[in-house]
């Protein structure tokens, strides 16, 4: 027979201060779900926005470029900037999703493919970022 | 003894619209990644970048009827998935039935608002707009129209 030995049967256990073991929780897969909803209603709001502004064409020429010139200094380019840098996430991760959904092993890879969507950003936004800076910089001449 | 089941031995299949939400978001979501970064491509990258978009430039574009059906397609695709998932989001978050529905309602309201606008003025848009101020047309391009 097994005896229980007291010393393990008694000592207290210190509760952890945050949930522990979880899959889920404070990993890649929440976080890639924080930032599509982030993004996502960031984009949205962009979106409404950015159809009403065009649809000033319909006004006049000189209406819309009036408007477009109030976008045309460096703190809108800046502004542009974080759009791209949002709207590049959302449609690299969204397609992430979609292979989680679809590709037979996508729920094994997923935290990869997390890793390889950050990687493409980086890529794309390296490239975008100096253009959009040049863009500016030319601007505040 | 086989017992028999009359029939009808499943019930009717119901239209399943949250499925079909489901569906959209991702069809258009791999259509609007070409659509919005051949979008950003042309107005932020290349010729002059940000900085060159004004009424002539969107004007030498809806010359084209290829981008017409290229910012026609982005706006109503990209308006309805992102209107469903701010949906989604009310639905997750908003737990009030009334401010649930003033919420989503109000969504709707600027999504069908957006898209009758936005088709409208992709498809009355003038080049060359009588009321123009001087120096902001396409001259060339007004020229080419007989305008």
């Amino acid at each position: 027979m097994v005896s229980l030995r007291p010393e393990t049967v008694t000592k207290p256990v210190a509760a952890p201060r945050r949930p522990a073991g979880t899959v889920y929780r404070g990993h890649e897969g929440m976080w890639s779900w924080v930032l599509h909803r982030i993004t996502g209603v960031a984009i949205f709001f962009f979106l409404l926005v950015h159809v009403l502004d065009t649809a000033l064409v319909r006004i006049s020429p000189q209406t819309y470029n009036g408007v477009i010139e109030t976008y045309k200094n460096p703190i809108m380019g800046l502004g542009e900037l974080a759009l791209v840098a949002a709207i590049v996430f959302h449609a690299f991760n969204g397609l992430r999703i979609i292979l989680i959904d679809f590709w037979s092993v996508g729920t094994k890879h997923q935290r990869a493919m997390f890793w390889i969507v950050i990687a493409l950003w980086v890529v794309l936004m390296a490239g975008f970022a100096p253009r959009q800076l040049m863009v500016i910089m030319t601007e505040v001449q | 003894m086989a017992t028999t089941i009359e029939a009808p031995r499943t019930a009717r299949p119901r239209r399943n619209v949250e499925k079909w939400g489901w569906i959209y978001m991702r069809a258009s979501g791999v259509v609007l990644v070409v659509l919005i970064f051949g979008h950003l491509f042309i107005n932020l990258v290349a010729g002059e970048g940000v900085k060159q978009v004004d009424f002539a430039f969107i004007a030498g574009k809806w010359a084209n009827p290829f981008w017409m059906v290229w910012d026609g397609l982005m706006l109503w695709l990209a308006l309805i998935h992102g209107g469903n998932g701010m949906r989604t989001i009310t639905n997750d978050y908003v737990t009030n039935p009334t401010a649930n529905r003033l919420l989503k309602g109000a969504i709707l309201v600027a999504v069908v608002l957006l898209i009758i606008l936005g088709t409208l003025v992709i498809t009355t848009f003038d080049p060359c707009p009588p009321n123009a101020a001087p120096g902001t047309l396409d001259v060339s391009l007004c020229r080419a129209l007989g305008r």
